[in-house]
């Protein structure tokens, strides 16, 4: 930890204190919260729960304001799932992905948009919900968990056939996939968005003013990027554990 | 932490990320080349060609970001500590 001081020795400068590795302990039984990260996904969750109260409220045929904005959001959701999943299976799975996308943008937009280092908490700070690890291996799991019921739902047993798809040979390797993915899935987001935010409190630990504008700009096109590509990624493994080997449907 | 690890922890760092750098930027040139070739042989393809680009590009940079967390744990939860 020594080496950590190093980035929070600028007390100069109370907004650009950089923690990793700190956390907000909870307490609960035998377990340790890391309370930060509940704070801001609390908050997160709280945001989309309002901004789909208030587009919902007052539905009208044409659309206007809150309305118009969701109903493109969904739009994009669903050409999503669409594209990855298939046209004739893709419908059920359209909350599941959409939820994956809207919670993870918003997450990292929030952890870069709002101010949370004007908010003391007694250890560590507020920032993206997405930077704990935990949260990125949770969302992973839950994909897992979504592939592996679409698929055992769609094909009962004969899902595991597979395994030994195309050859028995391959039986390690398909096997291995399946811890692989959850762990690309994790760490590609959980990097990302830990990366852009020590890169932006570097740059402001080194030039406070105007300098890490670009950068931080860089950083919104990211994690909005990493959003995309992770639902993407969601809807891709959906849809190949719902297609069977060797009838790719769409390109 | 005694020195050692910690001198040796910083450089393993340093190298993870290096190295793990290497790779993917061949890659994402590589990619961005081939894209910037498909745009001027057919412009009016140029949305198609920047969405998978950029899917692609997200990609490649997760190798580094894989190397970025190894460095991260040396330096911030390191097991040798």
């Amino acid at each position: 930890m020594d080496i950590l001081t190093g980035f929070t020795a600028t007390q100069v400068f109370p907004l650009a204190e950089l923690e990793v590795g700190k956390h907000f302990y909870w307490q609960i039984g035998n377990f340790n919260l890391h309370g930060q990260v509940f704070l801001t996904s609390w908050f997160v969750i709280l945001v989309l729960v309002i901004a789909s109260l208030l587009a919902t409220r007052n539905l009208q045929q044409v659309p206007g304001g809150m309305q118009n904005f969701m109903e493109y959001a969904l739009e994009f959701i669903r050409n999503l799932a669409k594209d990855q999943i298939g046209e004739k299976e893709y419908r059920p799975w359209v909350p599941f992905v959409g939820t994956l996308f809207l919670f993870i943008f918003v997450a990292n937009w929030s952890g870069a948009l709002i101010p949370w280092k004007v908010l003391r908490i007694p250890a560590s700070e507020l920032a993206a919900p997405t930077n704990d690890i935990n949260t990125t291996v949770a969302l992973a799991l839950l994909t897992s968990l979504a592939y592996f019921y679409a698929g055992f739902r769609k094909r009962g047993l004969g899902y595991l056939a597979k395994y030994i798809e195309p050859t028995p040979i391959l039986l390690p390797i398909n096997i291995l996939e399946d811890f692989t993915k959850p762990l690309s899935l994790s760490f590609r987001l959980f990097g990302n968005i830990l990366a852009d935010e020590l890169v932006v409190a570097v740059l402001v630990l080194l030039v406070p003013l105007f300098v890490p504008l670009p950068v931080m700009a860089l950083g919104l096109f990211t994690s909005a990027i990493q959003a995309l590509i992770f639902a993407t990624l969601a809807a891709a493994y959906i849809g190949e554990a719902l297609e069977g080997h060797g009838e790719e449907e769409h390109e | 932490m005694s020195p050692i690890v910690a001198a040796s922890s910083v450089i393993a760092a340093a190298l993870a990320v290096g190295l793990a750098a290497i790779g993917p930027g061949l890659g994402q040139g590589n990619a961005a080349g081939q894209a910037v070739e498909g745009i001027a042989r057919q412009p009016e393809a140029e949305g198609k060609i920047r969405g998978t680009l950029l899917l692609s590009l997200a990609f490649m940079e997760a190798l580094t970001i894989y190397g970025l967390v190894v460095a991260l744990v040396l330096l911030f939860a390191n097991p040798f500590a």
